[in-house]
């Protein structure tokens, strides 16, 4: 047995790299941003406003109107992953796991995922190209009329996507026991029962976690509406999201100057609208959700 | 009472599974086609003349119709080669970095337990949810007063802080695996405690294989730091390019094509390589 003075000494020599690159460049980063937007620095000098950078976000008629447009957009985005990835992400993860084609699992889970493995600006392009009028596969341009547009990006999205939550489900729903279905299985139980009385309710605990995964990446979005559509995203901002507002804001486009401070309130507005979410999804579903020892 | 016989009620049951087989391969088949035949339609047309492009886009190149002019524009008017090169750099460096202080980490997290071991483990661990990019503004500004702005160094500072929750969440799992007799074996021979970790690591070489493939993706992909640390035409990554090229040539179809076959291709054949390693890494890192 090492002795506790030796522990903590090998601890930091072991620990310390680690913990200042995580520390210095991803948590340091997010506090100091919630720090900056409470200060103004638009005329050279940074000087303290309080609530003051809020204040302006919420009650300027145009900057706050933007402002609920891209919420309103990332709460579309998504919802449309939630009603369309997950549930199809799950049939996925259900199919792969039935024994009659284990032989030919590996491969399908591989072509399945291999959208994921795509840069979001690939994806968007190559849906953009495909859903071209002039290719004649769809009559309609589709993001060019405002409310399409982001439906179809999300969709995009989704085609790439949906290979993360077939992985995950599809990890829970194999490391369930065989004893259990076993015993349904003896029960007389169909595959449709067994899925929904059994294995469901012992993978909801997983279900959720990929669910607020999805919420908290989603709000984070911003490649794909980039890509597609530039950091003033239309037709007329309706592809405006959470991501392509704060960039715009900090980072400035034509025909908006760059206002860092701004930025940061954006920034630690989404940030409490993430941390609050997860927060209360832990503390009042995650722990009804019972977690069977297997 | 009737009984129907052993033999019968097993040719019925095994017909029955015969056509839920049948059921399952018709879906999966379905989705495999809705994932792979999008990809395909751009690789194939980027061996093709534009007319053979717009003329039928789902036949296969001809001699009539194929024509590698798209991947000479991209070669001569794009930055294809120093793209790439810059993008192995960031992706090379991030994983040897995050592989380097994640196994550390999560050695000395499982290894040596003192009553801070879990609050600093429930530290790391939060950073597998935290969005980094809203940290974006003081890290342009730490760039900048470090005069890292615009370097490749920027980006695999800021990716590997990104990757090393999820390392260090991965390799726990794994080092909690190794036999404690096989540490104390080793202690009592004398071992300093560097050595030790050096008998542990062979036991733990899958972990690090994953780290490596789910590190890789996320890196390798993203537009929004390259976007915003290193946007300079010498600095470009892959995604960054082919978003500009994009942009530039938006007429100009087969080097469209070939631009986004040519982004694409790399990370789909290391993937399908080491897709074992991948999902072993994405399921035991978010599933604990």
């Amino acid at each position: 047995m090492i002795r506790t003075g030796t522990r903590y000494r090998l601890l930091a020599i072991f620990v310390l790299p680690a913990l200042l690159v995580y520390a210095g460049f991803s948590v340091y980063p997010l506090l100091s941003s919630v720090a900056l937007s409470f200060f103004d620095s638009d005329n050279g000098a940074s000087t303290f406003t309080g609530f003051g950078n809020y204040v302006y976000l919420f009650t300027d008629p145009y900057v706050s109107e933007r402002f609920w447009n891209a919420l309103r957009n990332s709460v579309e985005f998504f919802a449309i992953h939630l009603v369309v990835e997950l549930p199809i992400g799950l049939l996925m993860a259900a199919l792969l796991t039935s024994n009659s084609i284990r032989k030919s699992r590996g491969v399908y889970r591989t072509l399945l995922f291999i959208p994921a493995t795509l840069s979001v600006v690939i994806v968007g392009f190559l849906w953009r190209l495909i859903i071209n009028p002039l290719w004649g596969l769809v009559g309609f341009p589709l993001l060019g009329d405002a409310t399409t547009a982001l439906p179809t990006i999300s969709l995009m999205s989704v085609w790439q996507y949906i290979g993360i939550p077939m992985i995950f489900l599809f990890t829970a729903l194999i490391a369930i026991p065989d004893d259990i279905l076993e015993a349904s299985r003896i029960d007389g139980a169909r595959a449709w029962a067994t899925f929904w009385q059994i294995k469901f309710p012992l993978i909801l605990p997983q279900f959720g976690l990929i669910a607020i995964l999805t919420y908290i990446w989603t709000f984070n979005g911003f490649d794909i509406v980039y890509a597609l559509n530039g950091s003033a995203p239309g037709p007329n901002y309706s592809t405006d999201i959470l991501g392509t507002m704060f960039y715009r804001t900090f980072f400035g486009s034509s025909g908006q100057v760059a206002d860092t401070d701004l930025g940061a309130t954006i920034a630690s507005v989404v940030f409490f609208i993430i941390l609050v979410t997860t927060a209360a999804y832990f503390v009042v579903l995650q722990r009804r959700l019972k977690t069977y020892e297997l | 009472m009737t009984t129907v016989p052993f033999k019968q009620r097993r040719a019925r049951l095994q017909k029955g599974d015969a056509a839920s087989a049948t059921l399952v391969h018709v879906l999966l088949i379905v989705f495999a086609i809705i994932a792979i035949v999008p990809i395909l339609v751009v690789v194939m047309n980027s061996f093709k003349t534009t007319m053979g492009i717009f003329g039928a886009p789902f036949a296969i190149p001809t001699p009539d119709t194929f024509n590698l002019d798209g991947y000479k524009n991209v070669f001569t008017r794009g930055n294809f080669a120093a793209n790439y090169a810059n993008s192995i750099i960031v992706t090379v460096a991030t994983i040897a970095a995050t592989i380097v202080l994640a196994t550390g980490a999560a050695w000395a997290l499982v290894e040596y337990k003192v009553r801070i071991s879990p609050l600093l483990t429930g530290f790391f661990i939060i950073g597998i949810m935290l969005p980094i990019r809203l940290g974006t503004v003081p890290i342009i500004k730490m760039m900048v007063a470090t005069h890292l702005i615009d370097t490749l160094a920027a980006l695999v500072l800021v990716y590997t802080a990104m990757q090393l929750p999820l390392a260090i969440a991965l390799m726990m799992t794994y080092f909690r695996s190794v036999p404690g007799e096989l540490k104390e074996a080793a202690r009592m021979d004398g071992a300093g405690e560097f050595r030790v970790l050096g008998i542990a690591l062979p036991l733990v070489r899958p972990g690090l294989a994953a780290v490596a493939s789910i590190t890789m993706l996320p890196v390798w992909n993203d537009l929004w730091f390259p976007l915003i640390l290193a946007p300079s035409k010498a600095n470009q990554t892959v995604t960054l390019g082919v978003q500009q090229f994009v942009g530039q040539f938006q007429s100009d179809y087969p080097a469209l094509l070939a631009a986004l076959t040519l982004g694409a291709l790399p990370l789909i054949v290391l993937f399908t390589v080491f897709s074992r390693q991948f999902i072993q890494g994405l399921s035991a890192g978010y599933g604990k």
